[in-house]
């Protein structure tokens, strides 16, 4: 009986209770489903064992979507229960673990894949590739990613969620004070996609370094190549901190050793010290990829080139540097002395003036252009206001003595929002209205998504400016209630809502998908916004082999070179094009390792065993292999491409 | 420097305002170091607005004169490459904004981590506070007492708070009187607060600690130096002692009520402070008063 109490569930509710059953239940539909339509041929060939970058981008989208709304279910329960003073919605165990699991959902399993899916999505359109340098290890790495963020989500219905933070500091996450498996789950989940977006970092670089077409040198990349280049160098050199500090976290839990205990010389400082080295790069991971998709839809919808190219470029370098040496400010709090606090106050301000040339290229960029309101660029036009704002009160937040003031409350929560809703979530939305005919060949509904992009960003304000107002009243974060007597009541009605606006808003998206799914006319050819960079060139939706004949390129406006410069961009000739075959081991691998975490999580030594070994029987087998891939014969890809490009040329 | 300072003024009158006439804790310091982080905030508050207002007008600008809808159609945007005037100003000013802020930023910060100038002739009262979950231990060692959830000081004198945790990180924060730090279980940490004039303040933790952090707070009463003496004196002769016994039944997990002790816990179970004792990362002050 012992052994099957750790698996019960933690927190019994209506609401757990109700979710189990809608899982089964989904479950049983999407295996019924697949077998009436017989689609589980298809599934298997199309999806699970696919290496195209394309498929594997849009599966990341489809999973930071779904992520999307699992994490932002718990905002709107996190701000209904703050609407209102002593309110006995949740409670406190409740409450905490759906912190927890909103701050880790969105973080790594929302706002990580949204990212991951431009980048494999784009960058090899972008420079004209194939594919990336080793497809397979890209679908590898999706595959972690993905069982990681299930291995996350089941926590909430086997076992228990954590409870102790995305930030999970120790000695709170330690055995002693978070007894559940919760943050076993976390620490696990986290390091099995980790490893993924680790891989996907190396595979990115050796990508954009190798496999750039003819004429296309590094300073003729477009700007979206460059700042995922720049965060993909940051991945590789954050994330090994991340995984060391989760193996240590791993061991005391699981194997009673003292890193980050209270006692035996644990210090709990290490883990803050390592989450945070991490940490602080992981949000220019996020925002520097956005970054270049502002740089391109700007430009796209100003008609003009982007302004200050140079400067964009050595503003990301810097700011990529500087993204190491700040990490201490999210602990000024914990007694390091004025001389280091002033350090790090000094290098977290710097970090100010590179954002900032950033903003005023993208401001110039507009001038003498011909601005066009399509939705990816009125999402760009509303990031500028709402992310300055957001921006500069981080330069508050980076005034050391002040923090003291901020550090912990909701102000800090207000400006994280503020920062990476605009800078993230409004990029990556512009991106997927702007990208979308790319992806599927028909564009999003520009009127649904208008109205959309107005309430969203209406109602990001609702929600979190007052939250600067309660935190300097003295309102603490990852409180569950507040007494009436604290005034804190009308600031948390505004920011409830503000999260109803939101959640209209990400309801809307998902309509139009549907609406234009329905009703948008097919067909929109290869270039429907006019726009200047590669990726265009081909055709919409981009044949498996992306590009009949490699592109010659001469500046990092291909395209804009090829409609308006006469410039040639493809040659005359056809060639048997090389691709890599489908493979089911990176699926199966990432089962494996579904396993191999579950079975860590409760201590289940057995399985843990047989597991590790499957998966060093995969590796095994992919390295006996011989996988030549395959080639594409001329008559093939002219045929394909007089069937995709149709009646336009 | 004068300019500024009215500009603070005039934008916590209009924040003051905005708020429904009460002000905002942090903006409405008690003390001296609050007091510092106060007029840091107003003025970063000043500066930064003036950067958003500029970012505002030229976007405002740059959507209203170079729209499509209003130009002919056959006008074609220019290639421009970038100038280096234009991001000589781009990079100068706000280099010139954040170096002046740091300098702020570095005098502010050894404000806070010392004693108030204002009060540096009076000696500092030296205050243990730990917690444990979930609540706060305050340990006057020189007066031989303890409290259990509610603070007694003295105003217009120094206080020296010790802070650390038998648990999980917390943050020992009285928004009023100044800004919060971490209590940790294997060091000790310095903050050093006054209060400038009697009354009742709201303090908490602020770092999240598991379950009953919600409730995880403490009342803060500051009186004058003769009330304060007395209250002493009152303690010392009405509190029960605390006994190790009793003070291990105060660490285990829940909510308690406010209590007063004669004795406090430090003889017994002294805090992790010292040369051995955890490891002091450089907070100059914690070393000094291991030398002393
Ligand atoms: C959709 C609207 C959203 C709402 C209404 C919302 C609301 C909240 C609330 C109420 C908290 C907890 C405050 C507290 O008690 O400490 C929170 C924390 C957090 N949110 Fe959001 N959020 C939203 C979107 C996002 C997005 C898009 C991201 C990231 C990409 C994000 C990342 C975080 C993180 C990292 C935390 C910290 C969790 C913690 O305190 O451990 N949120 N959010
Ligand atoms: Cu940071
Ligand atoms: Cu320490």
């Amino acid at each position: 009986m012992d052994y099957f109490e750790r698996f019960a569930i933690p927190h019994p509710s209506p609401a757990i209770y109700a979710s189990m059953v809608a899982i089964c239940l989904t479950v049983i539909a999407i295996i019924v489903g697949l077998t009436y339509f017989k689609k589980w041929g298809y599934l298997w060939r199309e999806w699970l064992t696919t290496v195209d970058h394309k498929r594997i981008g849009i599966m990341y989208l489809i999973s930071a979507i779904l992520m999307l709304f699992r994490g932002g279910a718990d905002a709107i329960m996190m701000r209904a229960q703050m609407a209102v003073p002593d309110n006995k919605l949740l409670d406190a165990q409740h409450y905490n673990e759906i912190f927890t699991t909103h701050g880790t959902v969105m973080i790594i399993f929302m706002a990580m894949p949204f990212i991951m899916a431009f980048m494999n999505y784009i960058v090899p359109l972008q420079i004209g590739a194939r594919d990336v340098a080793f497809p397979r290890l890209n679908a590898l790495s999706f595959w972690l990613f993905f069982m990681g963020a299930m291995l996350l989500n089941i926590s909430f219905v086997i076992g228990g969620s954590p409870d102790a933070g995305w930030t999970n500091y120790f000695p709170l996450a330690s055995n002693e004070f978070s007894q559940s498996v919760g943050t076993n789950y976390y620490l696990f989940a986290l390091q099995i996609s980790g490893l993924g977006t680790l891989i996907t970092g190396i595979n990115m670089i050796v990508t954009i370094l190798k496999m750039r077409a003819p004429g296309m040198t590094l300073m003729k990349m477009p700007m979206f190549t460059w700042s995922s280049f720049v965060a993909n160098v940051i991945i590789v050199f954050a994330f090994p901190v991340l995984t060391v500090a989760l193996v240590m976290g791993t061991f005391d839990r699981l194997f009673a050793t003292n890193f980050f205990t209270t006692s035996n010389g644990g210090m709990d400082m290490l883990w803050a010290n390592f989450f945070w080295v991490w940490g602080h790069p992981e949000v220019y991971i996020l925002i520097l990829p956005a970054f270049g998709l502002y740089s391109e839809i700007i430009s796209t919808f100003s008609g003009r080139n982007l302004y200050g190219y140079k400067s964009m470029v050595g503003s990301m370098v810097i700011i990529s540097f500087l993204s190491f040496l700040v990490w201490t400010h999210h602990f000024f709090t914990m007694g390091q002395g004025a001389l280091t606090n002033s350090i790090f106050s000094i290098t977290t301000m710097a970090i100010a003036v590179p954002t900032g040339v950033k903003i005023f290229n993208w401001l110039f960029t507009l001038w003498k252009g011909k601005i066009v309101f399509t939705t990816p660029m009125l999402y760009s036009m509303l990031f500028i206001p709402t992310f300055t704002i957001g921006g500069v009160t981080g330069v508050m937040l980076g005034m050391s003595a002040a923090d003291y003031q901020y550090h912990n409350t909701m102000f800090l929560v207000a400006h994280f929002h503020m920062v990476i809703i605009p800078g993230v979530v409004f990029a990556m939305l512009a991106g997927l209205h702007y990208y979308w005919p790319k992806m599927f060949g028909f564009m999003l509904n520009e009127k649904i998504g208008k109205v959309t992009a107005w309430i969203i960003a209406i109602s990001t304000l609702l929600a979190f400016m007052p939250m600067f107002f309660s935190g300097l009243d003295g309102q603490a974060r990852r409180m569950y209630t507040y007494s009436a007597s604290t005034g804190f009541g009308m600031w948390n009605m505004i920011s409830f809502i503000g999260a109803i606006g939101l959640t209209i808003g990400f309801m809307l998206i998902v309509y139009n998908v549907y609406y234009s799914i329905r009703y948008a006319p097919r067909n929109v050819g290869s270039d429907p916004w006019d726009a200047r960079t590669l990726e265009w060139a081909t055709p919409s939706p981009v044949p498996y082999y992306n590009f009949a004949r490699v592109p010659h390129v001469i500046s990092t406006e291909a395209l804009w070179d090829a409609k308006y410069r006469q410039h040639d961009l493809f040659p005359k000739q056809y060639e048997n094009i090389h691709m890599p075959n489908n493979s089911g081991v990176p699926f199966i691998l990432g089962c494996i390792f579904f396993a191999w975490g579950f079975s860590f999580v409760f201590g289940m030594w057995i399985p843990t065993i047989v597991t590790t070994v499957g998966i060093f029987i995969c590796m095994a087998h992919r390295s006996l292999e011989k996988d030549p891939g395959h080639y594409v014969s001329v008559e093939k890809v002219k045929a394909t491409e007089s069937k995709l490009r149709g009646s336009q040329s | 420097m004068k300019k500024n300072w009215l500009k603070s003024v005039s934008l916590f009158t209009i924040v003051t305002m905005l708020t429904g006439c009460d002000p905002l804790l942090v903006l409405d310091p008690k003390g001296p170091q609050a007091q510092v982080q106060a007029k840091d905030i107003m003025l970063s508050i000043g500066i930064m607005s003036f950067i958003v207002l500029i970012v505002f007008v030229i976007l405002a600008y740059m959507l209203m004169k170079y729209r499509a809808s209003k130009q002919s159609p056959d006008y074609k945007p220019p290639h421009i490459k970038g100038s280096t005037m234009v991001e000589i100003i781009c990079v100068g000013i706000p280099v010139l904004i954040v170096a002046y802020m740091s300098i702020i930023s570095v005098q502010s910060n050894y404000k806070v981590e010392s004693t108030p100038e204002k009060y540096k002739d009076e000696k500092p009262l030296v205050i243990y506070a730990s917690t444990s979950n979930w609540k706060w231990h305050f340990s006057y060692p020189k007066e031989d007492i303890e409290t259990v959830n509610y603070l007694y000081i003295p105003a217009e004198r120094p206080i020296e708070f010790k802070l650390y945790s038998y648990g999980p990180i917390t943050s020992f924060w009285i928004p009023q009187l100044g800004g919060q730090k971490y209590a940790m279980a294997d060091m000790v940490n310095t903050l050093h607060l006054a209060a400038d004039m009697p009354g009742e303040f709201m303090g908490r933790n602020a770092n999240f600690n598991g379950k009953g952090f919600a409730e995880n707070t403490f009342n803060v009463t500051a009186v004058t130096h003769d009330e304060f003496d007395d209250w002493v004196k009152e303690v010392k002769e009405t509190a029960d002692l605390l006994t190790e016994e009793k003070f291990n039944t105060l660490l285990e997990p829940g909510h308690v009520g406010q209590s007063t002790y004669n004795g406090t816990h430090l003889t017994f179970l002294p805090a992790p402070e010292g040369e051995n004792g955890g490891h002091q990362h450089g907070s100059s002050h914690v070393k000094d008063h291991v030398s002393q």
